[in-house]
C-alpha cells in the first residue's frame, strides 16, 4: 500500500510505483477534476501541484511523489492564489467547454503564487504548456492579470 | 430502480406535456453538475410539479428545472437556452436548475434535423421560437391559475422573477405555490410573446450557468463517469483504415498486474484492467499482427491525385444565374484552385464511453452531440430493443463535430459484451487522432472574369466528400451536398453571371465527417482568398473591391466598414506586415474579420492582431457571442498555421499534440470582437470564427509578401521562396 497527502488529506491506496499520478487520482481515488488529455505532457490538462510547483501528472510516477504535498483542482481553492485564479476565471467568463481549465487554473495558480504581478512574458512562459482547444487564451491572459491585481484576501 | 427510471416515472405520471411524453425518460443530473454515482434526492412524488411542455418543470417549492434539448460543449447553450425560456416565463434566472435531455427525438429533436442534433451553429436559430413559445405558454398558465384564485382578469396580472402579481391589490403568488393549479389549466393557443424591447435577460451578458463547477473540478464529463465495480479499458484499432486483427499474442499482457481481460474483436483489440494504467500497459504489451487489407498502399499522394482528377469533371449544378458562358467570355479571366487538407478534431476530452451491459439492458455514460442516434446505434450493437438502452448524456469536453458520430459508443458496447459489470473505455490521444472521422480534403476551383473593376462571371466548383449523403441521406438530393456548398452558393457579392457546382469525391480509405465550421470552412477560404487575387488584378484595395459588390447587402457592408475602421484598415504598416480581410456569409450571421500578421524571411508567421465585427441579429448572450468568435478564430487560425492529417501506407502519420500542433497562449495576439446591436432574429455563431481566421490570415500574408497561398496549412517554404502569384 502507498500513502499520499492530497489536498491536505492522507490517502492510502494500492497502485504500482510506475503508475502515473494522474491515473491514481482519477481511477483509484475518484478525483476526476484532473483531466487526461494527451498522456505525454504536451497539453497540460493533467496539471497538479507537487509542493506548490506545477507538474504534469500524466508522466509523474506515483512512486516519485513520496511525502511531497499534492494539490489538485479540487483543493487549489484553499490556497490564496488558487482562489484568486478561480474567481478571476468566473469574473471574466474564461471558460467554454472547460475540459482543459483545471490544468489552466493549476498552472495559473502556481504562477501567481511565485510571481504576484506577472507580465506577458511570465504568463507566456507559465501557460504555454497548457492547450485550450476552445481558444480561451485571450481571456486566460486577462484573468491572470485581473487575479494579480486583486489584493490578498 | 435507477435514478433515470425514478425520474421518468415521476414525469410520466404528471403527463401533461403538450407534445406527450413518448416513452422518454429524463435523466442526467442537475447543474451544478455532480458525479453521476452520487446519490440524488429521490423525486418527491407527493408534491405536484407543473410540467407544461418538454422543457419546463416547476415544483411546488418553486424550483424551476429546464430540460436542455441541445448539449453544452463550450458554446454556452446551457446559458442561452435557459435565458430564452426564463425570459418568456419570467422565471428567476438565478435559481434555475438544468437537466440534460434524454434521448427522445419527439420531445427534444432539433427542428432542423428532426433528430437530437447539436451542430451547424443552429441551436439558437432552431429553438428560438419553440423555446419562446414554451416559456410564454407556461407563463400564461401560471397567470391563469393566479387570476382564477384571485377572481380577477388574467390581463390585470403581471409576472417577474417567478411570481405572479395582481397590480391593483398588490397580491402575489409564487410560481411554486401555483404549480398544482397551473397544471390543471389548458395550455393557451397563440400566446403573445414579449416585445424584444421588454427583454430583461436576452441581450444581456449574463454569467454562464455551467462555469462555476468547471473551476473547481466538480463538472462531470463523460470521461469522469465513475460507477461501483467499474473496470477501465483502452483499445487499439487496426492502424490501417479498414484493416482487421490478424494474430494476437497476449502472453506478456496477461502478466501485467491489474490486467483483467484481453478483448479481441475483428477490427480492434482492447485491454480491460483495474485502471487505465493497467489497461494501457497491457495494450502496449500485446503483440498484434494486423491484416492490413486493401488500404495498406494508400498515401496522401494517391488521395490528392484522386481528388484533383475528380475536380476536373463537371459537377451537379447548385446555382446558376445570368449567363455563365457569356460572363466568362467577358473581360480579364483569372483561374485558381484551392486545396484543404484532412483535419482531426482533437477535442481536449479524448473519445470515451462507459457501458454497463446485461442480457436485457444497456446503460451508457458519455458526452454526445447526437444522444438519440447513440441510443439507437448502441441498441443495434447490443442486440437489444431501443427502449432497453439508457443514455446518460454529459457535458462535452469539446465536440467540434467529432461527437456527431456514434462510433466510440458502438465500439465501447462491443467491448462491454465481453466484460461483467460496467466498463469505461477511454481512447488514448494517439487512437483519438489516428481513428478520427476527418474533415474532408476539398478542392475548390474558380474561374472569374473582371470588367471595369468588377466581377462579371464567377464559376465555382467544390469537390469533396458528401458528408450528408452518409450522415443524413434524405438531405442529399440531386447529387448536391448542401453542406459542402454552404457559403459558396449564397456568397454575398453581386455578380451578374454566377455558377456553382458540386462534385462528390469520397477519398480512398479515410472516413470523413463534420468539423467545426462545416461546409463553409472550405468555401469561405476559397472565395475570400480569390477575392483578394481578383482585387489585386483589378488594381483595387481588397476592402473597396468587396464594398463595390455589396451594395445590396447592407448588413455585410456595415460589418465590413466597421471591421475596416476598427482594424485601422489602410493605415501604414511596417515592412513584411500585412492585413487581410474576410467577409463571411454563414449560419445567418454577418461577419467581417481583419487579421494583421507579420511574416519573417523564413516564412514564419506572427499573428499581431485580429478584429472581428459580427451582426448575428439578436445576440442572446453577447458575451458568449464574443467568446465564440474569439475561440473560433483561434480554432481556425490553428488549422491555417498547422492543421494537416497526412496518410502513409493507409495510416495517419500524426499521433498527438507534438505532431498535430495547436496554437498556444504565447502565439495568440490581441483579439477584438465587436457585436453589432440588432433586432433581427438570431443567427448562428459557434462555427463562424473558424471560417473567418484562415482566409483573413492568408490574405494578410498575401498583403505582406505578395505570395498567394492556395493550400492550407500555410506553406512556410513557399512564403520564404517569395514566389509571387
Amino acid at each position: 500500500m502507498a500513502t499520499l497527502t492530497i489536498n491536505g488529506e492522507r490517502k492510502t491506496f494500492d497502485a504500482p510505483a510506475d503508475m502515473p499520478l494522474l491515473w491514481v487520482l482519477r481511477d483509484i481515488l475518484g478525483l476526476t477534476g484532473t483531466k487526461f488529455g494527451c498522456g505525454i505532457a504536451q497539453c497540460g490538462a493533467c496539471t497538479v501541484h507537487i509542493d506548490g510547483k506545477p507538474v504534469r501528472s500524466c508522466m509523474l510516477p506515483v512512486g516519485a511523489v513520496r511525502d511531497r504535498a499534492v494539490t489538485t483542482i479540487e483543493g487549489v481553492g484553499a490556497t490564496p492564489a488558487g482562489a484568486k485564479a478561480q474567481k478571476a476565471w468566473l469574473d471574466l467568463e474564461v471558460i467554454q467547454c472547460g475540459y482543459c481549465q483545471s490544468g489552466q487554473i493549476m498552472s495559473a495558480a502556481a504562477l501567481l503564487a511565485t510571481t504576484p504581478n506577472p507580465d506577458d512574458s511570465d504568463i507566456d512562459a507559465a501557460m504555454a504548456g497548457n492547450i485550450c482547444r476552445c481558444g480561451t487564451y485571450v481571456r486566460i491572459r486577462a484573468a491572470i492579470k485581473q487575479a494579480a491585481s486583486q489584493r490578498q484576501s | 430502480m435507477t435514478v433515470a427510471q425514478k425520474i421518468f416515472s415521476e414525469v410520466s405520471r404528471r403527463g401533461v406535456l403538450t407534445g406527450g411524453l413518448a416513452g422518454g425518460f429524463l435523466l442526467a443530473f442537475h447543474l451544478p453538475v455532480r458525479a453521476v454515482n452520487e446519490p440524488v434526492q429521490p423525486p418527491d412524488v407527493t408534491a405536484g410539479k407543473f410540467a407544461p411542455n418538454a422543457f419546463i418543470r416547476i415544483d411546488t417549492a418553486g424550483k424551476t428545472t429546464l430540460v436542455m434539448p441541445q448539449v453544452e460543449m463550450g458554446q454556452g447553450v446551457y446559458t442561452s437556452i435557459p435565458m430564452i425560456l426564463a425570459e418568456e416565463l419570467d422565471a428567476d434566472f438565478s435559481q434555475v436548475a438544468l437537466l440534460h435531455a434524454p434521448p427522445n427525438d419527439k420531445l427534444y429533436g432539433n427542428p432542423t434535423f428532426g433528430l437530437q442534433v447539436t451542430g451547424n451553429s443552429n441551436s439558437i436559430r432552431a429553438f428560438w421560437m419553440p423555446l419562446r413559445n414554451a416559456g410564454a405558454s407556461a407563463r400564461a398558465m401560471l397567470v391563469q391559475a393566479a387570476a382564477q384564485q384571485w377572481q380577477v382578469e388574467p390581463a390585470s396580472c403581471t409576472t417577474s422573477n417567478g411570481e405572479v402579481t395582481h397590480k391593483e391589490s398588490g397580491r402575489k403568488l409564487s410560481y411554486g405555490a401555483l404549480a398544482d393549479a397551473a397544471g390543471k389549466q389548458t395550455p393557451p393557443k397563440d400566446v403573445p410573446l414579449k416585445d424584444p424591447k421588454d427583454f430583461a435577460l436576452i441581450g444581456k451578458p449574463l454569467k454562464r450557468l455551467d462555469t462555476p463547477d468547471k473551476t473547481n473540478g466538480k463538472a462531470v464529463y463523460g470521461i469522469d463517469a465513475m460507477l461501483p465495480g467499474m473496470k477501465f479499458a483502452t483499445l487499439a484499432a487496426c492502424p490501417v483504415f479498414g484493416g482487421k486483427v490478424g494474430k494476437v499474442d497476449d502472453s506478456a499482457a496477461r502478466k501485467i498486474p491489474g490486467v483483467q481481460k484481453i478483448v479481441v474483436l475483428d477490427d480492434l483489440v482492447a485491454v480491460v484492467g483495474d485502471h487505465m494504467w493497467a489497461a494501457k500497459k497491457g495494450l502496449d504489451a500485446l503483440a498484434v499482427t494486423w491484416d492490413e487489407g486493401a488500404n495498406a498502399k494508400i498515401s496522401s499522394k494517391d488521395i490528392w491525385q484522386h481528388l484533383r482528377a475528380a475536380s476536373e469533371k463537371d459537377g451537379a449544378v447548385a446555382k446558376s444565374t445570368g449567363d455563365i458562358a457569356k460572363g466568362l467570355a467577358t473581360g480579364d479571366r483569372l483561374d485558381a484552385s484551392f486545396e484543404l487538407p484532412f483535419l482531426a478534431h482533437a477535442a481536449m476530452e479524448p473519445l470515451n464511453a462507459t457501458v454497463h451491459l446485461t442480457p436485457d439492458s444497456c446503460e451508457i455514460w458519455t458526452g454526445t452531440q447526437i444522444v438519440s442516434r447513440v441510443q439507437s446505434e448502441a441498441a443495434k450493437a447490443a442486440g437489444l430493443p431501443v427502449e432497453k438502452v439508457i443514455v446518460n448524456n454529459h457535458l462535452l469536453g469539446g465536440g467540434f463535430g467529432r461527437r456527431l458520430e456514434p462510433d466510440m459508443v458502438v465500439a465501447a458496447v462491443r467491448i462491454a459484451k465481453h466484460v461483467d459489470g460496467p466498463v469505461k473505455v477511454v481512447w488514448t490521444r494517439e487512437e483519438d487522432i489516428q481513428h478520427d472521422i476527418y474533415r474532408p480534403v476539398y478542392r475548390d476551383t474558380i474561374a472569374a472574369t473582371l470588367s471595369e473593376g468588377k466581377i462579371v462571371g464567377w464559376k465555382y466548383r467544390v469537390t469533396g466528400s458528401a458528408i450528408l449523403a452518409r450522415w443524413l441521406p434524405p438531405a442529399f438530393q440531386k447529387g448536391i451536398d448542401i453542406d459542402a456548398i454552404d457559403a459558396a452558393a449564397d456568397m454575398p457579392y453581386d455578380i451578374p453571371n454566377f455558377h456553382v457546382e458540386y462534385v462528390q469525391a469520397e477519398p480512398p480509405a479515410v472516413p470523413t465527417g463534420f468539423w467545426r465550421g462545416v461546409g463553409p470552412n472550405n468555401n469561405v477560404f476559397a472565395v475570400e482568398c480569390f477575392m483578394d487575387e481578383l482585387a489585386r488584378k483589378a488594381g483595387k484595395d481588397p476592402v473597396d473591391f468587396r464594398r463595390s459588390m455589396l451594395g445590396k447587402q447592407p448588413r455585410f457592408l456595415n460589418v465590413l466598414n466597421l471591421a475596416a475602421e476598427k482594424a485601422n484598415w489602410g493605415q501604414s504598416l511596417p515592412a513584411r506586415v500585412g492585413r487581410g480581410v474576410c467577409v463571411q456569409p454563414s449560419f445567418a450571421s454577418f461577419i467581417a474579420t481583419v487579421v494583421e500578421a507579420e511574416v519573417d524571411e523564413q516564412g514564419e508567421v506572427l499573428l499581431r492582431r485580429v478584429t472581428s465585427v459580427v451582426d448575428t441579429g439578436i445576440a442572446v448572450n453577447p458575451d458568449t457571442v464574443m467568446a465564440q468568435l474569439e475561440g473560433g478564430l483561434i480554432f481556425g487560425l490553428t488549422a491555417a498555421l498547422y492543421g494537416e492529417i497526412t496518410i502513409d501506407r493507409g495510416r495517419v502519420q500524426q499521433s498527438n499534440f507534438n505532431d498535430y500542433r495547436m496554437l498556444r497562449i504565447d502565439q495568440v495576439p490581441k483579439i477584438e470582437v465587436h457585436v453589432v446591436k440588432s433586432g433581427e432574429p438570431p443567427g448562428g455563431i459557434g462555427e463562424t470564427g473558424v471560417n473567418a481566421g484562415p482566409p483573413a490570415l492568408r490574405n494578410a500574408i498575401y498583403a505582406a509578401t505578395g505570395v498567394a497561398l492556395r493550400r492550407l496549412p500555410i506553406d512556410r517554404a513557399m512564403i520564404a521562396a517569395g514566389k509571387k502569384a
